[in-house]
């Protein structure tokens, strides 16, 4: 089982509860599709994704930017046990969207960079070492049902 | 992935609005590197402190970013122009190569808090092409 500080629990906590879902959503995942255009493979259906501004602009990508922010506020809200909240997830994405699990790592450094780019200097290196353990246990409990 | 002149015009442009505040940069994101990613810390046991700040680190983090300003400036053939510094990586400091994508990282996570503005998607990722092919050009003679 994970072990949370009361400083890596608080921070992680209000980092979600500072950001603007609809905003954060998808600058991330728009910055993933345009950091790393591989990544791309998964949105066939979601239109212009040619280049940078059209995949900003994209309301598609805006939309499940969204989905995918909600997602994480699951975890942030069952720190203790994130690994059965993401069964189904974990589930979904190996099983039906097939997604290779090594791209989480992706979202998530491109996530790091948008909410760095949003706290500034309170972006920390403590906050910071909190938020990446936090995306760490995310992602690893995202692999889980892979096999 | 190597550099198209549009990558290499872009990282250009970062590099002009950043760095003047090289130094701090460089030592951020040694800190943050340290204190985020511990394992890295194996590779600084001779130093006295590692902690955010401290001497060494500041020193450090200038010298690294010395180096990426070696990087821009030789962006046309970074193989050739890091000759000296891949050699130094490959034969006395033998860093694991999966460590310059950490650093990497850790770098971008600096600029985006300190130049949220400029580091826009596509800076992003002409930056991070520029830093995969730097790393690429240290590691040039590890075997």
């Amino acid at each position: 089982m994970v072990k949370w500080t009361d400083f890596e629990r608080a921070t992680i906590q209000d980092i979600f509860s500072k950001i603007d879902y609809g905003v954060v959503g998808p600058a991330a995942l728009s910055r993933c599709l345009i950091v790393y255009p591989w990544t791309q493979r998964y949105f066939g259906g979601f239109g212009n994704l040619y280049n940078a501004a059209a995949i900003t602009s994209n309301p598609k990508v805006a939309a499940h930017g969204k989905v995918v922010i909600e997602g994480l506020e699951k975890a942030v809200k069952n720190m203790d046990d994130i690994k059965s909240t993401y069964k189904d997830l974990s589930v979904l994405h190996s099983e039906k969207l097939q997604v290779d699990p090594d791209n989480f790592n992706l979202l998530a450094d491109c996530l790091t960079i948008v909410v760095a780019s949003q706290m500034g200097a309170a972006f920390t290196p403590q906050v910071h070492a909190a938020f990446q353990k936090f995306l760490a246990v995310v992602v690893a409990s995202l692999r889980k049902q892979y096999y | 992935m190597s550099l198209t002149d549009k990558d290499k015009a872009a990282v250009t442009t970062l590099w002009n609005k950043i760095s003047k505040g090289a130094d701090a940069i460089g030592a951020d994101a040694l800190a943050r590197m340290l204190v985020v990613f511990p394992q890295t810390k194996t590779y600084f046991s001779h130093w006295p402190d590692l902690k955010p700040g401290s001497a060494p680190v500041k020193k450090h983090g200038k010298k690294i970013m010395e180096g990426v300003a070696q990087g821009v400036s030789k962006i046309d053939d970074l193989s050739n122009g890091l000759l000296d510094l891949s050699e130094l990586h490959a034969f006395q400091l033998r860093v694991d190569p999966a460590n310059f994508k950490i650093l990497a990282q850790c770098l971008q996570v600096v600029i985006a808090t300190m130049f949220p503005n400029d580091f826009t998607p596509e800076a992003h990722v002409a930056f991070d092409k520029f830093l995969s092919n730097l790393a690429l050009a240290l590691s040039e003679k590890y075997r």
